[in-house]
């Protein structure tokens, strides 16, 4: 899903969303106005739409195909590709596109055949949900693993980690996740099987935001929200997994870079704690770089994570985005891509946001 | 010490270690009066009956209405009244003449009308949707449904037909989803502008079936509720059908309990509990056929032997078997079996030398090179590797063209192929569906009306379309099954498809889930006596 979002090199085995990436630019944007950013939202959207939209009509499948399917009379055809606008130069369909966008108005998906808003605004807090607990998780334990590993550079700790994370980020999800869901739904009993509910519940909690957990919650259903509780814990800990080796990795880079400082000999040297060394001076130095790799890491979480949501029937945007895709349902492909775009950029901005309060230099 | 033998213990155990987990399945177990489908129902695109024309909806829509008329899966020639009480022809073959039984009753307590039955037709008509063309085909347009469709009393509704028609092929057309009837009054209630209530029908229902939609979240879960009101009362209270896309999540759901109808297990899983009692397999064979269409814009392709050489290169027993044992059967003719009038003998079996001698008779000794689409997803690209590897002994190159299914179907339907292996469902339950489809083809220009699939070969054929016209209008309906008899013969002599296999579905229930109904076409798959234990 990556693939309008991320440049290639960052699409990991196993087609997963990629854990993160640091911009290079990181460090010298940080210097700019908030400003500049948003100026550039626009400009960035631009170009996503532009691009999505006409690898859209370059793929080989014929749009009227996916709406009327393969036993339509050819009026019906003819019918359907004059009501797409499908006959216009493409300069036009694409201004056309651009002008219902700027209004709010994605169009429809053929697939659920309900307007794209609606769709995304039903698969969206599915991800959100699952994306959430899993950069939790991810965050909870990665970080901590990382540091440990830096602090114990070279040492069996350091070599365990390093092992556990090459596991996490080489194993493909489709693996981690059948062999979970055999051990600890089929064996174990521990985990409920795949899908965001239980049936008992199916249909029972009135839904408000979409994410079951917090709609449960709401209504006070305190057995919907452990049931949707313990639909989350597998799906999220497969995905936390490889996002978790990434930030282990990352950390335990930045964590050395710092150690290797000369404030750190000094500090040293003056007598301090270790835990004062480690945790009060050079973590605190990591947190700048380590925002941005969060915020990417979620943000590729948040794109949805197709092979994780297959194998777990959890209807989130990574599969709603395949499989308009597989189906050419443009209108919902632009409608979703549109949506990780502002992600991105919403997290990127945020992160530049949170250098400036981390950060005393840049005031 | 580590010697090589224990190594291969090693690993032997660790290749039987996830069999081992399966086996130790906990007794967790859906409530009794709730039954829960594992399926893949991403293929929904609308409820409505007369405006869906996928898989799963069809099967919803058969058993959330009724329609007039319907087959029984244990004689699926045979018509039978679902709403109708009897029926009869005029002698001009043209005006047909329906009355309504007593007992039906939509969900909301009402019972079904003639008024109803003739809105829903009409309104199959006027919307034109994709099913549409099945009623449409008998001179229906929405500008003369108000008379040629007309409930004449509360119990009584007459159609009449543009043109003499036979009475079994206008029934079989009226048994299809398209012709179910749903009321009038709810459907109007909803309805926006001249819609005819169809933005409400797509994810709501109002029929007489026995089951009632009570809710549809795409890619995510259908679920019906008994129709308290129905004459054809269900055993069980609520279906769930959950959409699980990975066949491994809907085999260890069905394990563990948490299901009780798998549907699209693959075919190593079902052989893998085939012979386990804690589970019923249940097969039947599908009206949807898997075979090769050679365009006859490619000179090659066009000539008489080449194409007979094809048919009789293919090892048809070696790729059921191996590839395909339990979700597909051998099938040669374009009616599929089970519906009335199919030809189930297999004149074709491998022969490479007299595959070669029609080659050389052709002129082309040495063979030529071609290429060949084919969906890229299991088993149709195993099946076309095979398929590459049969013609490779006549001397036939296949160039290979693994696509999205879709792209495959684009380019067949801009006659750009050369060889491309696809699938055809019938659209309905006469034989008239594929027959229309695989050999009637009266304009051959690029800007045809029909496009039928024997367009999309540029299968020129004046003569076999007139024949294929003429069965459609026998009224005799014996005399009628013969000449489709006759004709899937003679196209098996000179086609340019290669009819290769026919579509078998499979479900696997947990033991002791019984009573689900499955027929040929979808709309058939019957929930209303599942019971369980």
């Amino acid at each position: 899903m990556s693939d309008t979002t991320s440049s290639p090199a960052d699409l990991p085995p196993g087609g997963q969303p990629a854990g993160g990436r640091r911009r290079p630019s990181a460090f010298r944007l940080r210097f700019q106005a908030v400003s500049a950013t948003l100026a550039s939202i626009p400009i960035t959207l631009f170009g996503l739409v532009l691009v999505t939209f006409f690898i859209g009509r370059v793929v080989p499948i014929d749009p009227v195909l996916a709406i009327v399917g393969d036993r339509a009379p050819q009026d019906v055809v003819e019918r359907t590709r004059l009501e797409l606008g499908l006959d216009q130069p493409l300069y036009v369909q694409f201004w056309r596109y651009l002008e219902h966008i700027v209004s709010g108005d994605l169009g429809r998906s053929v697939m659920t055949s309900n307007p794209v808003t609606q769709d995304i605004a039903r698969f969206f807090p599915a991800t959100f949900e699952l994306a959430s607990v899993a950069m939790i998780i991810a965050v909870l334990i990665g970080v901590p693993l990382g540091v440990l590993a830096a602090t114990r550079q070279g040492k069996w700790v350091d070599q365990a980690v390093r092992l556990f994370c090459l596991a996490g980020h080489s194993l493909p999800v489709f693996v981690l996740g059948l062999v979970s869901l055999l051990l600890f739904y089929a064996r174990l009993g521990w985990a409920p099987g795949p899908g965001r509910q239980s049936i008992y519940f199916e249909g029972m909690v009135d839904e408000r935001t979409g994410i079951l957990t917090l709609d449960a919650a709401l209504a006070g259903d305190w057995g919907a929200f452990q049931d949707a509780l313990a639909h989350l814990a597998q799906p999220s800990m497969v995905l936390a997994m490889f996002s978790l080796a990434y930030i282990a990795r990352m950390t335990r880079a930045f964590m050395l870079g710092e150690l290797r400082s000369e404030y750190v000999t000094t500090a040293r040297a003056k007598g301090l704690s270790r835990r004062r060394i480690v945790w009060g001076h050079a973590f605190r130095n990591t947190a700048v770089p380590l925002v941005t790799v969060l915020a990417m890491t979620y943000a590729g979480l948040l794109e949805g994570a197709v092979l994780t949501e297959t194998i777990f029937s959890w209807p989130g945007l990574g599969q709603y985005l395949t499989v308009s895709l597989l189906n050419a349902d443009m209108n919902a492909v632009l409608g979703a891509t549109l949506v990780v775009g502002l992600i991105y950029v919403a997290l990127n901005l945020l992160s530049d946001l949170l250098y400036r309060l981390l950060d005393p230099r840049v005031k | 010490m580590l010697t090589r033998r224990s190594m291969l213990l090693a690993s032997a155990a660790a290749a039987t270690l996830p069999a081992g987990l399966l086996a130790r399945s906990a007794a967790a177990q859906t409530p009794a009066n709730v039954l829960v489908f594992a399926k893949q129902i991403d293929d929904i695109i609308s409820l409505d009956p007369q405006e869906a024309f996928e898989y799963t909806a069809s099967e919803l829509a058969g058993n959330v209405y009724q329609k007039l008329v319907t087959t029984p899966n244990s004689d699926p020639a045979k018509i039978e009244g679902e709403l109708a009480e009897k029926w009869e022809a005029a002698g001009d073959n043209k005006t047909f003449t329906f009355t309504l039984k007593d007992g039906p009753k939509f969900a909301s307590g009402k019972p079904v009308t003639a008024e109803d039955v003739a809105f829903s037709l009409t309104r199959a008509v006027a919307m034109n949707k994709p099913p549409a063309f099945i009623i449409n085909q008998f001179g229906f347009n929405k500008d003369n449904a108000a008379e040629r469709i007309r409930a004449t009393d509360p119990k009584t509704v007459v159609l009449t037909t543009a043109e003499p028609t036979s009475l079994s092929f206008l029934l079989y057309c009226l048994s299809a989803a398209v012709g179910s009837v749903v009321e009038k009054a709810a459907v109007m209630s909803h309805a926006q502008g001249d819609d005819w209530g169809n933005g409400w029908l797509k994810q709501n229902s109002a029929g007489s079936g026995s089951y009632a939609v009570r809710q549809w979240k795409a890619s995510e879960s259908v679920v019906l509720e008994a129709n308290p009101h129905s004459n054809v009362a269900p055993k069980i209270k609520r279906i769930i059908m959950r959409h699980m896309a990975d066949p491994s999540a809907q085999l260890l759901g069905l394990q563990k309990g948490d299901v009780d109808i798998a549907r699209n297990l693959v075919a190593d899983q079902i052989k893998q509990i085939q012979n386990d009692p804690k589970f019923t397999v249940q097969f039947a064979r599908k009206a949807s056929l898997m075979y090769l269409s050679l365009n006859q814009k490619n000179p090659n392709l066009a000539k008489p032997e080449v194409r007979q050489a094809i048919k009789l290169a293919l090892d048809y027993d070696g790729i059921q078997k191996n590839i395909v044992p339990t979700t597909y059967a051998v099938h040669q003719a374009f009616l599929p079996a089970g519906l009335p009038g199919a030809v189930t003998d297999l004149p074709f079996k491998q022969n490479i030398a007299e595959a070669k001698a029609l080659l050389a008779k052709a002129g082309l000794a040495d063979g030529f090179e071609v290429s060949f689409d084919y969906a890229s997803a299991a088993p149709s690209s195993d099946i076309a590797q095979a398929v590459q590897a049969n013609l490779a002994a006549i001397g036939i190159r296949l160039s290979m063209l693994p696509g999205e299914m879709r792209a495959v179907i684009t380019k067949t339907r801009a006659r750009q192929h050369d060889i491309a292996m696809l699938r055809w469902g019938s659209d309905y339950f006469d034989p008239n569906s594929n027959a229309e489809a695989y050999s009637i083809n009266l304009d051959n220009s690029e800007n045809a009306k029909n496009r039928t699939i024997a367009w999309r070969a540029s299968w020129d054929i004046p003569e076999l379309s007139a024949r294929a016209i003429a069965a459609r209008e026998e009224t005799d309906s014996e005399k009628r099954t013969q000449m489709y008899e006759d004709l899937q013969r003679d196209h098996q002599k000179v086609s340019p498809f290669v009819i290769m296999l026919q579509e078998i579905e499979v479900s696997v229930a947990r033991a002791g889930v019984k009573g689900f109904d499955m027929g040929p076409m979808n709309d058939r798959h019957s929930y209303t006596n599942i019971t369980k234990a």
